[in-house]
């Protein structure tokens, strides 16, 4: 009943083949968009924008990477964490060795830089697939750590191969205060949001998916699936590299190529099991719980447990709690946040009616 | 009688040795409706896969519409205007019904991906036009109603039409139909029958199709080739064939 939808009628296929078929939900989008520019600067803090936000929305972008890899063409990858040290090494590099290169330029090439790592790692998804393919992106992450440790040029010779941001002017604004970082991967990331949803509506998305569900009939219908395999593995991984970069400088300030271990893969890819596989908005949602929960559960049990227990095994109790909340989650609801957000949008569609 | 449109000759086809056809020849004219029949482990399917290439013969010829091959390959196949349904249902079960049929027309669109990504250029005019040509089929097949529906989500005989309905969206010269009614009750079946009679004269697709019920075969078909142990056992009108003896004996067992 919050939706009027009566009257409100699609007469062109352009209009049925909208995100939002509804002008309240267009409303809201237009709403959350012009909030995020303008009220959640003015009531934002500096701990917000640096602790939540920004790793919110840098995290969100990598399950977007993985997302369309996994979720959508249902290629597995563990090697997001690797995608995304390529895209941060490359654009430190391309900022550092190339002066006066715009600093968004740098980022984009970071992004391409990790689109040819990731077509490389792509090309035995021709042969293979499953726990095997799996497999092979596992041996990319571990070579692409060992390959920028083991060289110290990519970090420029650094003693502990660390590598700082370059100064985040870009149009001859600086955006280096917490509030200029956010409105950086902001404008960043939300472009590369509307990309990736025009590509998963259109042929290419339903390539993507036909090649998930089942490729040998994907082939004998005339869909070239190593193409749309490797075109996969590409857009995912320029997407996973400007996420890498985004998180090497505008979120951390300095990182090693430890900081994109393995770890960090599978942080990657329990956003998108959490969040929804193929799925836009789960993407946010999985990012969301995975930000979001750690730091309730520091604040619940900074004020309630702290005199109990020693802060050693007030931690070890979050990483629990943590744990078993995602495997609840995951037994209560395999298909992710963004199903529950499905059926909770079609209740309240209907409310105070029950069908 | 009219133009061969498909052409089979002498193919041999077998597995480490176990012969799964043997010196196979028949043709298919253009507009027909040819139905393969015989009992299980004929090699009725194992024919069709050798027409579209998902199997390779040892041995034979496939000439399709003037060309001449030793084998398909699926994607050749597909570009030479065969499509196909599957014994067991072959869909994208993760997909909406539209977004299959659509996929069924992916041949004829030249969009890059990059104006898709920006929804510029050829794509959005193209998406228009796969969506008009999906709806007609839909509307022709009456699944319109489930257009948005999840297809792992729908009924068996559904899919079966959603399956029909992704083979047409291809606009085939030639449709290769395995089973289309295997598992169906007598209403189910008669609908089918007149799907594929329409598809055959409203999109004007020459079909080959394999089906078990003998009434139904006798009912749609122009021309029936009948197989057992992988050998051609009978070729012609289907007066003809019902009552050719190798096929009574395949069917019902030889008198001694």
């Amino acid at each position: 009943m919050f939706y009027l939808e009566s009257g409100q009628f699609a007469t062109a296929y352009r209009q049925d083949r909208r995100l939002f078929r509804l002008r309240q939900q267009r409303i809201g989008l237009w709403l959350t968009l012009l909030a995020a520019y303008t009220v959640v600067p003015w009531l934002g803090n500096d701990y917000w924008f640096s602790a939540i936000l920004i790793p919110f929305l840098v995290l969100s972008l990598a399950g977007l990477g993985l997302n369309l890899l996994t979720g959508y063409a249902g290629q597995l990858s563990l090697g997001s964490a690797a995608f995304m040290a390529v895209g941060a090494f490359t654009t430190y590099n391309l900022v550092l060795r190339l002066p006066g290169l715009p600093l968004l330029v740098g980022v984009a090439g970071g992004g391409l830089a990790a689109a040819l790592i990731g077509v490389l790692v792509g090309l035995p998804s021709a042969r293979i697939k499953g726990f095997y393919l799996l497999v092979s992106t596992l041996a990319a992450q571990f070579f692409v750590q060992w390959a920028l440790t083991k060289f110290s040029w990519f970090s420029n010779d650094s003693a502990s191969g660390v590598i700082t941001a370059p100064p985040l002017v870009v149009a001859g604004q600086d955006f280096s205060s917490p509030l200029g970082r956010y409105l950086l991967t902001l404008s960043v990331a939300l472009p590369l949001v509307w990309l990736a949803r025009n590509l998963v509506r259109g042929e290419l998305g339903r390539y993507w998916m036909a090649v998930r569900d089942m490729d040998t009939a994907a082939a004998v219908i005339g869909i070239p699936v190593f193409k749309a395999k490797l075109l996969a593995f590409a857009i995912s991984s320029f997407i996973l590299g400007v996420a890498g970069a985004l998180w090497a400088f505008t979120y951390l300030g300095t990182v090693e190529p430890h900081g994109f271990d393995l770890n960090r893969s599978f942080q990657v890819l329990f956003i998108i099991i959490i969040g929804g596989m193929g799925s836009i908005l789960g993407n946010f949602l999985g990012a969301a719980f995975i930000v979001l929960l750690p730091v309730a559960l520091s604040v619940l049990s900074a004020s309630y447990l702290a005199g109990w227990l020693p802060s050693g095994e007030l931690e070890n109790l979050q990483k629990i709690i943590f744990g078993a909340l995602i495997i609840v989650f995951l037994i209560k609801e395999p298909d992710g946040l963004a199903r529950l957000w499905r059926q909770f949008a079609a209740r309240v569609r209907v409310w105070p009616l029950r069908y | 009688m009219s133009a061969e449109l498909l052409r089979l000759s002498n193919i041999s086809l077998s597995f480490k040795g176990v012969k799964a056809i043997t010196d196979i020849s028949f043709a298919v004219a253009e507009g027909e409706i040819c139905a393969l029949i015989g009992p299980n482990g004929a090699g009725k399917s194992s024919l069709l896969n050798v027409i579209n290439g998902v199997y390779a013969p040892q041995e034979g010829d496939i000439h399709f519409a003037g060309e001449t091959r030793r084998r398909m390959s699926p994607h050749h196949a597909a570009e030479l205007g065969i499509a196909r349904t599957f014994q067991n249902i072959a869909l994208f079960k993760g997909m909406s019904v539209l977004d299959n049929v659509i996929s069924g027309a992916n041949l004829s669109s030249r969009a890059s991906w990059a104006e898709q990504a920006l929804t510029l250029g050829r794509a959005p005019g193209e998406e228009d036009r796969q969506r008009e040509q999906a709806e007609e089929i839909l509307d022709f097949l009456e699944i319109q109603p489930w257009r948005q529906a999840i297809v792992g989500e729908l009924p068996y005989g559904l899919q079966k039409r959603v399956e029909l309905a992704r083979a047409l969206a291809a606009q085939p010269r030639l449709l290769l139909l395995d089973e289309p009614m295997a598992g169906m009750n007598q209403d189910e079946k008669r609908a089918m029958s007149r799907f594929i009679r329409a598809a055959n004269r409203a999109f004007g697709a020459t079909v080959v199709l394999i089906e078990h019920d003998i009434g139904v075969v006798m009912d749609v078909s122009d021309h029936i080739v009948a197989l057992d142990y992988g050998k051609k056992i009978a070729d012609g009108d289907p007066d003809t064939v019902r009552h050719h003896p190798e096929v009574i004996a395949a069917y019902l067992g030889a008198a001694h």
